[in-house]
């Protein structure tokens, strides 16, 4: 199939999924498969922006949470403050985390991988540190929130806030997906394979790298915005919590990050063994299935879950779909 | 004033504690270029160790921490056979994964230490524990003292180690030209095994301070992922008296910051001192 029809499959598969998860809160009555789903699209969110720097350009960012943190306490002093709507705090929050990423990008990404990698988990703490012991929302103990009144054609807010991810789920897919067709893709793969090879043959590496980063970061700081609604409660050791880092970079790393498919698949897999075990067993255990995973993949399938599925498959696929 | 001073008297002495817990990752990171994330999770991991060596045979937590120095080698001998076999010796994008590969080890540890002790805080019984020495107004708590020693014998004997015997030369050496080394018939694979090993064997000895000094929890490796790299950035990679000198300074700035300001902004200090050298001065106070 050429390039164009690809296209012409993807939105079509897109505007299936919106409506598919529109009819089903109008249809399915229980609130427990939304409040599980929610999640999963969270994930799905936050892996396909982690993989935007940590997969095509192959800066693997430790501060997933930073980001995300950020995303909720956005979020969270703007509702206190001005009572604003949902979309304006997701808006403000994707604004924020942009200016993040700018900010990060600039001091750190002129670091060697494992430098950057630290620097982002030092930042998390930093900005954690500091929302501690900001009073307006709640410093350590946290806050809580009074969810505003629904609005149609929604009957209850988490339907509602699952809709509302899963919108988010399919800008960070079309955005990761743009930016893997287009020239800041071949670019950032340009990059990752080697760096110094790319800036002598005229790649703008470090404005590449900015771009990537902040983009990754506006899209996980918008995945994170809804949450604290979703919680109806924000407090900063579970915002800043570092179990989104892991799990955004397993995530990622699991599905494969050399296509945009890759990230969705593990989040989607992974997501949902997590669900079902914290049901079951215990959260301790699922983070630990999650470690042993990442640890297995990253040993022996490098490429991931669709590395897997299509064992040819070959990193520089850029044009193909 | 007094106050002031009491707290970089404590700062020097908590410093001291940090080199002791840095030198390993000093060695794994500064000189073999191993992205050793795990590292502060090997090391509370060796403070459960002592903590069920003290709680069950009643040892005293330092000799237990030379007991369990020998499995520590070990570890340290498996993991970086683990870390050369899947990432180094293949190269290409070995970083990425070699990053996400110690992310990996030091979650699943976390959490086995979870499973294993629950959440809640551990600490070791001895008899140097819970007194204190007056000196006019100040108190110092004699564990304070204790973790002091035994951190800077620890951070002295690694240092002259490596510049004194055959092996240690041989480790340095392997840092600055593999190749060179190559090619005088050693293998360097092996001497590098071999310094990892030395390099978590550390964190026996450098947990049993941890939990000397206070009780640990399962998670208390976050914040000692920040002190550790800050401090062996700081020095200059690979630099033991370099080790010292930083872990010093940012035991003091610590000190200083927590009487000051407060506990609340504490765990900021060393990430935010290991931003600033990355930012200002990335080759580190005394870097090759």
């Amino acid at each position: 199939m050429n390039k164009r029809s690809h296209s012409i499959a993807f939105w079509a598969a897109v505007a299936v999924f919106l409506v598919a998860v529109l009819s089903m809160t109008q249809i399915v009555r229980n609130e427990y498969p939304f409040f599980a789903g929610y999640v999963i699209l969270q994930f799905i969110a936050l892996a396909v922006a982690w993989s935007i720097l940590g997969g095509y350009a192959g800066y693997v960012n430790f501060g997933t949470n930073a980001f995300f943190g950020v995303g909720v306490y956005t979020a969270v002093a703007l509702f206190n403050a001005t009572g604003a709507p949902l979309v304006v705090q997701i808006a403000a929050a994707a604004v924020v985390g942009m200016t993040l990423g700018f900010g990060v990008g600039l001091l750190t990404l002129r670091m060697r991988g494992i430098f950057f990698s630290i620097a982002t988990i030092a930042l998390a703490i930093i900005i954690e540190t500091f929302v501690m012991n900001w009073r307006f929302v709640g410093g350590a103990a946290g806050i809580q929130i009074q969810r505003p009144p629904v609005t149609a054609p929604f009957d209850s807010y988490v339907k509602m806030l699952f809709f509302v991810q899963a919108v988010l789920v399919v800008i960070a897919i079309a955005i990761a997906r743009y930016i893997q067709n287009s020239r800041i893709g071949r670019g950032l793969q340009a990059l990752r394979d080697d760096e110094l090879a790319a800036e002598c043959t005229g790649v703008p590496t470090l404005r590449l790298k900015l771009i990537a980063c902040m983009i990754s970061g506006a899209l996980i700081s918008a995945a994170g915005a809804p949450a604290a609604m979703y919680l109806q409660y924000a407090d900063p050791s579970s915002a800043f919590n570092l179990s989104y880092s892991v799990s955004a970079l397993a995530m990622a790393l699991i599905g494969g990050t050399a296509h945009w498919i890759g990230p969705v698949l593990g989040a989607i897999l992974l997501g949902s063994t997590q669900q079902l075990l914290a049901v079951t067993i215990s959260s301790e255990v699922n983070v630990l299935v999650l470690g042993i995973m990442l640890v297995l993949f990253v040993v022996g399938a490098p490429k991931g879950i669709i590395g897997l599925l299509r064992p040819r498959y070959r990193l520089r696929a850029g044009g193909k779909q | 004033m007094d106050l002031l001073l009491g707290a970089v008297v404590l700062g020097v002495l908590l410093g001291c504690f940090y080199a002791a817990v840095s030198v390993g990752l000093s060695v794994s990171f500064g000189l073999l270029d191993v992205p050793h994330v795990a590292h502060p999770a090997f090391l509370v991991l060796a403070s459960y160790g002592v903590y069920q060596l003290n709680e069950s045979y009643d040892i005293d937590p330092l000799l237990a921490g030379l007991a369990i120095t020998p499995l520590f080698f070990l570890f340290g001998l498996l993991a970086y056979r683990i870390y050369y076999e899947t990432f180094e010796r293949r190269g290409s994008d070995a970083a990425v994964r070699g990053i996400a590969f110690f992310f990996g080890i030091a979650f699943i540890i976390e959490v086995l230490i979870i499973l294993q002790f629950g959440v809640d805080q551990r600490s070791v019984s001895a008899t140097y524990i819970g007194k204190s020495w007056r000196f006019g107004e100040f108190r110092i708590p004699i564990r304070q003292l204790v973790a002091f020693a035994v951190a800077l014998a620890l951070t002295v004997l690694l240092a002259v180690y490596l510049s004194k015997t055959f092996m240690g030369r041989a480790i340095r050496a392997v840092a600055q030209d593999e190749e060179a080394l190559r090619l005088m018939g050693a293998n360097p694979v092996r001497i590098k095994q071999f310094a990892f090993g030395i390099a978590t064997a550390v964190l026996g000895i450098a947990g049993a301070l941890l939990i000397i000094v206070a009780p640990v929890e399962p998670t208390l490796d976050r914040a000692y992922i920040g002190r550790t790299f800050c401090v062996v950035v700081m020095a200059g990679l690979g630099s033991i008296s370099g080790t010292l000198i930083a872990a010093i300074i940012l035991g003091v700035a610590e000190s200083i910051v927590l009487t000051l300001f407060g506990a609340s902004w504490a765990p900021a200090i060393s990430f935010a001192m290991l931003l600033g050298v990355l930012a200002v001065r990335p080759q580190g106070l005394l870097g090759r």
